[in-house]
């Protein structure tokens, strides 16, 4: 039987020669998105700037009646309704900011809510109210808090740790790949305006997790190879460890987009924008455990004595004693 | 690496097929078979957002909780120095700046009065409720709660209230509630496949204090009432919604009331004079007493019947109430003299609170979701299945059986803990079974590696399962720390999701590393391949 080989054998692309180019186009971009972010600004959802999102299924019509909704939603003196699709045509979702004065008087979010619901079930019979979130201000400011605080940990903790099982420059590396991750990630929602909610903070704390496994691989391979050719130069070495791990680097990313793309495309549309996140982390986090995390050692000053323990004083001694140079 | 110690083999079945077992009772609830009666059953549970129902978080409002103390211990001096032997004179009393300032009418009786304060002051435990400041050479006395028994207080009054919660909710009989204080001053409530969240809310937002308090029926009581200022001695209370006083403002004696926060009994009733719906309720003996003395003394005069601070009627008392049964009205409708009822029969809330946050999700979106969920599993599993066999041949056959003992095992395994599967959590389930096979792909892309380097086929899985392990164990390890601080610092849906990650991570290294090697190892010895396909 003959299997499938995604990378053929003895596979050498020279990744590392283009670093520079790459480089610059990756900081461009994640000064693109930071950019998108500090202008357009993210489309936060309730769970970080409070208010209330009404999810409905419109169960007789093809599609939603959304302008007609706008329309009857806003002239209800709560201000402007955010109305988006999601999943099938006939289904949306209501996004309210908290009305004024709601801190003081939390009845008067929950009067909102019920007034908006009885105005579109008396318009039409046919709607189906499946879910109201409500969240107030300072459940907000807390989730968002804790939000950044879990996000902010991880990516410090999980360097430290490669920090503790390599070296430095590896923590570094990986540190910045994250970042790299992160940035470009924000910097689509900030793009494609999707909703920002609890959910994308677990879709990045995961892709966080799944390129740093990229990383890690690749990273594992140059630490063995600067222990195996100690006489090597440092780009060649990174572009066979790179080589060398490209075939797994292939078949791990395919088989989890598999699952990504069978979710993304079948499964429920509640969680569309967590799939979504992963889905483009997937694609960011491979390129950036080749093209971000190992050209940086480099310039770090990675060589093939990284994993040799330092010279004491006493060996100096030795080796002069023992007439080497 | 052929050797396999039959006791190695064991332990790793053994561990298999419990975790399996685990997990059977849960698939079978997608079927019509029944997990025989009184047999252990563990079990999945769904989250609220695939069974459909609501998530409120209830806080407790600390301003008013303060408020209230401040009251209780006004009337407690003010009651202490009447009683003094002799009495002790106060001209002024003030409860501003959330301290109690006493103006004492003459400074030698300075020693008597810190001697009727000083029990109130400490309270039951260790800690000391108020602090007691003597100014003026003894002319004013000022009480300061400190922070300690301020926070007692607010944990005294959240037990009590969780209480009151889950009375209230058991008396709407809802299935299988979750209550759990959060935090210092949280109470979450979780009702699974509730239809009419409103009607929760609505109950557990009242607080249901109710008081009886006599008219001001001085003078000139109406005419400042008119002008918005509340005569000596008395406070201005507006009248509820739907009552004979709705939107009126009626002086009432701030002291000498009634409290009814011991009731033993509330019963939704008709007034039997107009067929009105009433609420009858009963006194303990304390209370009843307290209620008796109060009719008996104030015979001819009228008295407001105030709940939650607003009058629902103001009856004039035409002879003592001695029994300890009472009846309010107030133009109810039938549902809010019911729920009027619950909430005074399982007593007043300690203290007000609030619903700062709710999800609700009704049961249909749930149970789409579950659906398309589990089909998007399904066809991605066996995509991914082809795509292992395809590329690894025998050993993706291997691959592909870790594959479903995994799922199975993280089934099991949630079963076992009690854990609660969200939707966020089924995203983590395929995202596992997804980052599963890499474990696999590395061991399998090595010993691929390894063959090509010459190695003879044992020594070649031998070095593929060893080199592969160093960065299987470090990219997990990073991946339980994310899963970690997702699970400690992450709420809600973050949490569910790093629930089955969690689990995840454990049981795919198990199979992945342990359980294939075993396989790899078995067929090694038993076949002796002088080659391998791969």
């Amino acid at each position: 039987m003959k299997l499938l080989k995604l990378v053929p054998d003895n596979t050498n692309i020279r990744f590392l020669r283009w670093r520079v180019p790459f480089y610059v186009v990756s900081l461009l971009l994640m000064a693109a998105s930071v950019g998108l972010v500090m202008t357009k600004g993210l489309n936060l959802g309730v769970d970080f700037v409070g208010g209330q999102m009404i999810r409905a299924t419109f169960t007789q019509s093809a599609t939603a009646p959304v302008e007609e909704l706008r329309e009857s939603v806003g002239s209800l003196g709560y201000g402007e309704p955010i109305i988006q699709q999601f999943g099938a045509d006939n289904e949306i979702s209501i996004r309210m900011r908290l009305p004024e004065g709601a801190d003081e008087d939390p009845g008067l979010a929950d009067q909102m809510a019920r007034t908006i619901t009885d105005r579109i079930e008396a318009d039409h019979p046919d709607v189906r109210i499946d879910g109201v979130d409500s969240v107030s201000g300072k459940v907000s400011g807390e989730l968002f808090q804790d939000g950044m605080m879990a996000l902010g940990l991880a990516m410090l903790a999980i360097s430290v740790y490669i920090w503790i099982r390599f070296e430095w420059q590896f923590g570094v590396g990986a540190l910045f790949a994250l970042l790299h991750d992160v940035t470009l990630t924000l910097g689509m929602f900030a793009l494609t305006q999707m909703e920002f909610d609890l959910n994308i903070v677990a879709a990045i704390l995961t892709l966080i997790g799944y390129s740093l496994n990229d990383t890690i691989v690749v990273y594992d391979r140059i630490r063995e190879n600067l222990k195996k050719y100690r006489k090597m130069p440092i780009a060649e070495l990174l572009d066979l460890s790179v080589n060398e791990t490209l075939s797994r680097t292939v078949v791990t990313s395919l088989s989890v987009l598999i699952t990504l793309l069978a979710l993304l495309l079948l499964g429920p549309p509640v969680i569309f924008g967590f799939t979504a996140a992963i889905t483009l982390g997937i694609f960011v986090g491979t390129y950036s455990s080749v093209y971000m995390s190992a050209p940086i050692l480099i310039w770090l000053g990675v060589s093939g004595n990284s994993f040799v323990p330092t010279e004491t004083a006493v060996d100096v001694q030795e080796r002069k004693a023992r007439g080497e140079a | 690496m052929l050797d396999f110690p039959r006791w190695k083999r064991f332990f790793l079945w053994a561990v298999t097929a419990l975790c399996i077992v685990a997990a059977i009772p849960s698939l079978l609830s997608f079927t019509t078979i029944r997990w025989p009666d009184g047999v252990y059953k563990p079990m999945v549970n769904l989250g609220l957002d695939l069974a459909g129902g609501s998530h409120i978080l209830l806080e407790a409002d600390q301003r008013q909780l303060a408020v209230q103390r401040l009251e209780n211990i006004e009337e407690g001096v003010r009651q202490a120095f009447d009683a003094a032997n002799p009495e002790i004179g106060y001209s002024e009393v003030s409860t501003a700046n959330n301290r109690l300032t006493i103006t004492l009418e003459n400074p030698s009786q300075v020693d008597a009065a810190r001697e009727a304060i000083l029990p109130l002051v400490n309270g039951t435990g260790l800690t000391r409720e108020w602090d007691l400041d003597v100014l003026d050479g003894g002319q004013r006395m000022v009480l300061t709660p400190t922070s300690s028994g301020f926070q007692n207080a607010v944990t005294t009054a959240m037990d009590s209230a969780t209480d009151v919660v889950r009375r209230r909710i058991d008396a709407l009989g809802t299935r299988e509630p979750t209550i759990i204080r959060q935090g210092d001053d949280r109470i979450v409530v979780q009702v699974p496949g509730l239809q009419d969240p409103d009607a929760l809310k609505e109950l557990l937002g009242q607080t249901a204090r109710l008081e009886f308090k006599l008219l001001d029926d001085s003078p000139d009581a109406a005419a400042l009432v008119q002008q918005g200022i509340a005569p000596a001695g008395s406070q201005i209370v507006p009248g509820a919604r739907g009552s004979d006083y709705d939107g009126a403002v009626i002086a009432v004696r701030r002291l000498g009331g009634v409290r009814g926060d011991s009731l033993t009994a509330a019963v939704a009733t008709r007034d039997p004079t107009n067929n009105e719906p009433a609420v009858s309720i009963t006194f303990d003996s304390a209370g009843a007493e307290r209620f008796a003395r109060l009719t008996r003394e104030n015979v001819g005069k009228q008295f407001a019947i105030i709940l939650d601070g607003e009058v629902i009627s103001a009856p004039v008392i035409r002879e003592p109430i001695l029994g300890g049964t009472s009846q309010i009205s107030g133009g109810f409708t039938v549902a809010q003299s019911t729920q009027l009822a619950i909430a005074l029969g399982s007593g007043a809330l300690p203290v007000e609170l609030t619903v700062v946050e709710e999800r609700t999700v009704g049961p249909d979106l749930g149970a789409e979701s579950i659906e398309a969920g589990g089909i998007a599993m399904g066809v991605g599993t066996l995509v991914l299945i082809a795509f292992m066999l395809l590329t690894y041949g025998r050993f993706g056959i291997y691959t592909n059986a870790a594959l479903i003992l995994n799922a199975l095992m993280i089934l099991g395994i949630m079963a076992v803990m009690g854990a609660t599967l969200t939707l966020p959590g089924i995203a983590g389930f395929v995202l596992t079974i997804g980052a599963a096979v890499d474990a696999n792909v590395l061991i399998n892309e090595r010993i691929r590696e390894e063959r090509a380097r010459g190695r003879r086929v044992v020594q070649a899985v031998e070095a593929g399962y060893r080199e592969a392990s160093r960065a299987i164990f470090d990219a997990n390890i990073t991946n339980v720390i994310a899963a970690l601080l997702m699970f400690f610092i992450g709420s809600g849906p973050v949490k569910g999701f790093a629930v089955v990650l969690i689990i995840g991570i454990g049981t795919s290294v198990f199979t992945a590393v342990w359980l294939t090697r075993m396989w790899v190892a078995m067929w090694l010895r038993r076949a002796r391949p002088a080659d391998i396909v791969l």
